[in-house]
């Protein structure tokens, strides 16, 4: 496979927290590929480092050993500007919606698309409109978070993390705060849009029920990952 | 441009973050609208009092004004020679001079037999004094000796002068000592540093006093002819005079007694003193509401981080959240400004008005409060790590 269709490439990534005699290694040698367009699913007991490696995927944090490459950049020593300006390119799901209260579902979505260069107000207030509507949430763009049900919210966070055109969408968990067939349903929903988009997406869940709608199930435990022929 | 600038807009977060906590943002105007309220309020009293101390200076009809260097304030004039006056008369600029004499003196309340101080100024009745020219007519009644002209604005401690007089009878009272009749009435108004006012002859407040050093006046009212430069004159002056005379414009004059009220008297310190705890408080309130609205936001803040904006453009919501505060701060406030004078001229006939240098010194106040509290606030804001979120 050549390295220019690889969205993620991590090669002997290791993190620890702490400094000193509290010192705390969480990521131990990690490798990990990711294509465009291939969805990956990482499991694994609580604790074990999963959202550590999302965080340093998705720029949120510095990488302190290992090279980490996200769309060709190197990650390691990567300044805070750049790291903010890669992050534009890659889509977060969080395990709450985490919307913005203050917010209507459309406009929710338009902090999404306001990401977005050269697009005047509209062009970006429709794509907004566009992207609820492929949620399902045609009927409900004026509502605030707070009248929206758990799944609808979820739903308004996927077209707000699609919204911003990302090519990689890390997602933590998305369906823990649904039940088991409104998770089944938005989980199918993103992979979906995911690849309409061809977009790369890294899903971490405890949940079993929706593991086959990953391309590969990578398993990971006490800080180093375990491939699993899916 | 600026339909490109539109184009290039975004939701309007701060806008929205204000509007959508109507509790909240009541709170934070109610509270910057509370502190402007203070502000106009402790100024405009200051601001009048010192208005207030120069009711009589405003009035007179001259360009320059001569008084003595050891004269500190109204209420403590101090004698020059009046030949300083008729030497400036040598000035090609000058046309006319008026010697005044001014001094406090004991007034007899006709009713109550009380004492009380009075400001009385001399002059010659046929001589200019006050810019107003009704004046000019009831001066001739100063020809006879022992009369004077009582201020009908002097506060009432004063004897019901005015009212007797309007009545028809014959006002008679003592000052210092030696009797004197009303003459007739004038409106000049209560200052800081005397509650009422008489207009007198030079020769009726020389006997009235008989101790002055002859020749010695307190005040010399200098006229320009028309287009002269006050200020060239008065310098020109000054060079020229010996030093027991100090030439002031007039201005000068009515900077002189409001500096001597402002900086020898405690009064423009509290009443700054009472701005400044407005504007503290409203500090604190500012603080108090931005800060919370910062903390209660946090984690929408780092999501917005996550999803790539700048620390910068969202330390650019809290900013402008403290700019929608002020400008809606400051309109209630205003408003309530205006009202409050109103009301406070007609209670206590101090000159308080709303100017433009208050109004926007108000504003700019206004302005640097909600932007330190935003200031303070942001430090929060750095706090708030995209990382943590997951």
């Amino acid at each position: 496979m050549g390295k220019s269709s690889l969205t993620v490439d991590i090669h002997a990534l290791s993190h620890w927290y702490g400094k000193g005699s509290t010192r705390r290694q969480v990521l131990q040698g990690v490798d990990l590929q990711i294509s465009a367009g291939e969805v990956v699913l990482l499991t694994g007991p609580s604790g074990c480092g999963k959202t550590t490696l999302l965080t340093l995927i998705g720029a949120l944090r510095k990488v302190q050993e290992g090279d980490v490459d996200v769309f060709g950049q190197q990650l390691r020593g990567a300044a805070r500007g750049q790291r903010q300006r890669l992050r534009r390119r890659i889509g977060m799901i969080f395990q709450g919606h985490n919307l913005l209260r203050c917010l209507t579902a459309e406009q929710n979505v338009q902090m999404g698309a306001d990401l977005l260069p050269n697009l005047g107000y509209r062009a970006r207030r429709d794509q907004a409109r566009e992207w609820l509507r492929s949620v399902g949430l045609e009927d409900e763009l004026g509502k605030l978070p707070h009248d929206l049900s758990g799944g609808q919210k979820q739903r308004v966070a996927i077209a707000r993390a699609l919204a911003a055109k990302p090519k990689l969408l890390l997602a933590d968990e998305p369906t823990a705060a649904l039940d088991s067939g409104t998770g089944r349903e938005v989980v199918e929903l993103l992979k979906r849009l995911a690849r309409e988009q061809s977009c790369s997406v890294l899903m971490v869940t405890h949940d079993p029920r929706i593991l086959d709608v990953a391309d590969r199930l990578v398993r990971m435990e006490d800080g180093r990952l375990y491939q699993t022929i899916s | 441009m600026i339909r490109a600038l539109w184009q290039r807009r975004r939701i309007p977060l701060a806008s929205l973050m204000l509007i959508r906590q109507p509790v909240r943002l009541a709170v934070a105007l109610a509270g910057i609208s509370f502190a402007g309220i203070l502000m106009f309020m402790q100024l405009g009293f200051r601001d009048g009092l010192f208005d207030a101390s120069v009711t009589v200076h405003r009035l007179f009809d001259a360009d320059i004004v001569l008084i003595s260097p050891r004269s500190t304030s109204s209420v403590s004039m101090a004698g020059f020679p009046s030949r300083r006056l008729i030497q400036a008369m040598a000035a090609p600029e000058v046309e006319g001079i008026t010697p005044v004499h001014w001094n406090l003196l004991l007034w007899r309340n006709p009713e109550t037999l009380g004492t009380r101080s009075i400001l009385a100024l001399g002059f010659e009745p046929g001589h200019p004094l006050f810019t107003d020219p009704t004046l000019a007519a009831k001066a001739k009644l100063l020809t006879q000796k022992g009369r004077v002209l009582f201020d009908e604005k002097s506060r009432a401690e004063f004897g019901p002068v005015a009212k007797w007089f309007r009545e028809g009878r014959t006002v008679e009272s003592e000052i210092a000592g030696k009797r004197v009749r009303v003459a007739g009435l004038i409106g000049l108004g209560a200052s800081f540093g005397a509650d009422g006012n008489l207009l007198t002859s030079s020769e009726t407040f020389l006997d009235l006093i008989p101790n002055t050093p002859s020749g010695s006046i307190e005040v010399g009212l200098v006229r320009l002819k028309p287009g002269s430069d006050a200020d060239q004159v008065a310098q020109h002056l000054q060079s020229q005079l010996p030093d027991d005379v100090t030439v002031l414009t007039k201005q000068g004059f009515i900077d002189f007694e409001q500096n001597y009220w402002r900086t020898s008297t405690s009064i423009g310190f509290i009443f700054t003193l009472g701005a400044a705890m407005g504007f503290v408080v409203g500090c604190v309130i500012v603080y108090q509401v931005l800060y919370s609205d910062v903390s209660d936001h946090l984690p929408e803040y780092a999501t917005l981080m996550a999803m790539g904006y700048k620390l910068n453009s969202l330390l650019g919501v809290v900013v402008r959240e403290g700019l929608l505060l002020a400008l809606f701060g400051y309109l209630p406030a205003y408003a309530a400004g205006q009202g409050l004078y109103l009301l406070v001229r007609n209670a206590t006939q101090l000159p308080v008005a709303m100017n433009t240098v208050r109004a926007v010194s108000v504003f700019s106040m206004i302005l640097i409060m909600c932007m330190l509290s935003a200031g303070l606030a942001m430090r929060r804001l750095v706090d708030a790590d995209p990382a943590e979120i997951f």
